[in-house]
């Protein structure tokens, strides 16, 4: 498989009138053709941030201070907003995580579906009608012809994700970007719609990179999963070896997590660190129960442990 | 009926497969206003208002600089509906064109004061940073300006007229709009959908154009429905201190300055300006109210 999306070394920083918050710091990982690929991390470990600066849509205070993009070939970091704009949407397709605010409200739901199309010159107005109504019934919304004329708020939570979708579908990107696409929904629609994903992604040949907290749907719908933490990686491994033997203290954590559902929940002691001051050495020391000296001086770099597995904790084979 | 349900909730997930309830956001807006009969009422009677002042050549019996002094100072009769002034001008002809003057101000004055405003407005919410600084700060001072000391400024400096008038009382009206404009551009910018058309290649002035603006629509157009009332108020507050209209085109103002002098002899050329002045601005406020309910429904 070759490979698709190279970030190296990206960081996104936010200047904010407190201090610099380092929302991303240095992460590096890769997403091959037809792969897919879960990021998973806590709420403000930098998973959402790294993914919308593959695209470069960072806003205000926010800035890519350094890295690189590799996008087929190309460094998205160095190409000019036209030039982004060809790339947004219909290379890379995205999926938000609520889909009551992901539609627009004044605009009825089919338009949204064929807009992709006729922004990126790939349809005239007849042929991107057509296709929208085709993506509809696709992604499972009966009678296809009459939900294109259904604004946002006439449609389900579930059929918004599923036109959201359709929406990301609509250029057949390379690769499709789901930021929590089930967060916002209840099990049963949640089930429906990771059912759909992967549907889709076979069928269209995409690459996918799914952004969860959730380490379980992580695991049951990715074949590499890269584990983040204080906007840095802390342990990448195919699924398999990571449900086996993750090396990480917090990837342990985390699947230790997963696998108590029913039981008694051993959260991981401590909160997430303010970003603005992050610990030194390694970011995970002060919740980390190995955590020795030298983890709060030096940080710690990447350990290989095979072709596929690496780490970042120096106390990876404790 | 049916399709008074789904607004403001959606189907469940369970009912997928029926059709849906068709109502479009308009529709869902028209539902709520068309309930509240004041505001129906209030907008039949600015439609009424508007027809009347548009066909006043047709409807108005005299001319309304029409001099007849012999029969000057009438009271209310089949002839004068409304009585005659003091040089025998018939009251309720120029009401009607005082009407006209005062919706031409307002709404001319209004549609420069949107344009204005929403433009400074929608500019600093979307661009932010030093742009929006700036141009925000430029709104404070006007903002902090009195009003209507500035419009006074400006007639006695532009002289009378009505495009003074226009300008004198847009100057001000932009104010308040210009920051209701960047409220909401700046609530709306950082929504998921907008973010989400961005992701998928729209440019910035389509986001702006279809993707903010018209979810902006609502509390604006409420604004603007209360402006008009403002502006006519302020029109007539000029007209009253003689730095309206230039006579002998009547106004609201000028009718009740006249009245008001000839109050205790002659009551009905004071009443009749005052009560349709009043009636007037009564409509355009329910009529905001109503608009203002149909928009931000509180279930």
């Amino acid at each position: 498989m070759s490979t698709l999306l190279d970030v190296r070394n990206l960081k996104t920083y936010f200047y904010r009138r407190d201090g610099v918050v380092r929302a991303v710091d240095g992460i590096s990982y890769v997403v091959r053709e037809r792969e897919s690929v879960g990021v998973v991390g806590e709420s403000g470990s930098g998973k959402s941030v790294s993914m919308l600066s593959v695209v470069r849509l960072i806003g205000g205070r926010g800035k890519i201070v350094a890295g690189k993009v590799v996008f087929n070939g190309r460094n998205l970091l160095e190409l000019d907003e036209r030039a982004l704009q060809e790339i947004r949407g219909n290379d890379v397709g995205f999926i938000f995580q609520n889909p009551q605010t992901s539609l627009n409200p004044t605009m009825r739901s089919g338009p949204q579906i064929a807009e992709p199309l006729l922004w990126h010159g790939r349809a005239d107005r007849k042929q991107s009608f057509e296709r929208a109504v085709s993506l509809l019934e696709e992604v499972g919304i009966p009678a296809p012809a009459l939900r294109y004329r259904n604004y946002p708020f006439e449609l389900s939570g579930g059929m918004k994700q599923r036109v959201m979708i359709a929406v990301a579908l609509s250029c057949e990107p390379k690769l499709m970007i789901a930021d929590e696409p089930t967060t916002a929904l209840d099990v049963t629609t949640q089930a429906q719609i990771m059912d759909l994903m992967n549907r889709m992604k076979a069928a269209h040949g995409m690459s996918t990179v799914l952004i969860t907290h959730d380490f379980g749907l992580a695991a049951e719908f990715s074949d590499r999963i890269v584990v983040m933490y204080a906007g840095r990686v802390a342990e990448i491994a195919p699924t398999r070896v990571f449900l086996n033997s993750p090396r990480h203290p917090y990837s342990i954590g985390l699947l230790e997590n997963a696998k108590m559902v029913r039981g008694r929940l051993d959260t991981i002691p401590g909160q997430p660190p303010d970003m603005t001051r992050p610990p030194s050495g390694c970011r995970f020391h002060p919740r980390c129960p190995r955590a020795t000296d030298q983890c709060r001086e030096e940080d710690p770099g990447m350990t290989r442990i095979s072709d596929d597995h690496s780490v970042f904790c120096w106390h990876h084979d404790a | 009926m049916a399709a008074l349900n789904p607004v403001g909730r959606p189907p469940s997930d369970a009912d997928e497969s029926s059709p849906a309830p068709r109502i479009s956001y308009w529709g869902a807006v028209w539902q709520r206003f068309s309930s509240n009969r004041l505001a129906v009422l209030s907008l039949g009677f600015v439609i009424v208002m508007v027809l009347v002042a548009a066909l006043a050549d047709l409807i108005a019996p005299y001319g309304y600089n029409q001099i007849d002094l012999d029969n000057a100072y009438q009271s209310p009769s089949w002839r004068h509906v409304a009585g005659t002034d003091e040089v025998g001008r018939d009251i309720f002809s120029r009401l009607i064109f005082s009407l006209q003057t005062a919706l031409a101000v307002a709404f001319g004055a209004t549609v420069i004061s949107v344009a204005i405003g929403g433009l400074i407005g929608a500019v600093a919410g979307y661009a932010g940073g030093v742009v929006d600084n700036v141009l925000m700060r430029f709104t404070d001072v006007m903002y902090a300006f009195p009003g209507f000391l500035f419009s006074i400024i400006l007639v006695s400096v532009l002289g009378r007229g009505i495009v003074t008038i226009f300008i004198a009382i847009a100057a001000t009206g932009w104010v308040g709009f210009a920051r209701l404009m960047r409220a909401q551009v700046l609530s709306i910018k950082n929504l998921e959908y907008v973010e989400s058309a961005r992701a998928l290649g729209a440019t910035h002035p389509y986001a702006i154009r279809r993707y903010i603006l018209p979810n902006s629509f609502g509390p604006l157009i409420v604004a603007i429905a209360f402006m008009v009332p403002t502006l006519m108020m302020t029109e007539s507050a000029l007209s009253l201190l003689g730095l309206g209209v230039m006579p002998p085109r009547p106004s609201w103002g000028v009718l009740i300055q006249v009245g008001s002098l000839n109050f205790r002899a002659f009551p009905y050329q004071l009443t009749w300006p005052a009560a349709t002045f009043a009636l007037a601005l009564l409509a355009f406020t329910y009529l905001g109210d109503g608009l203002n309910d149909a928009f931000n429904p509180k279930e």
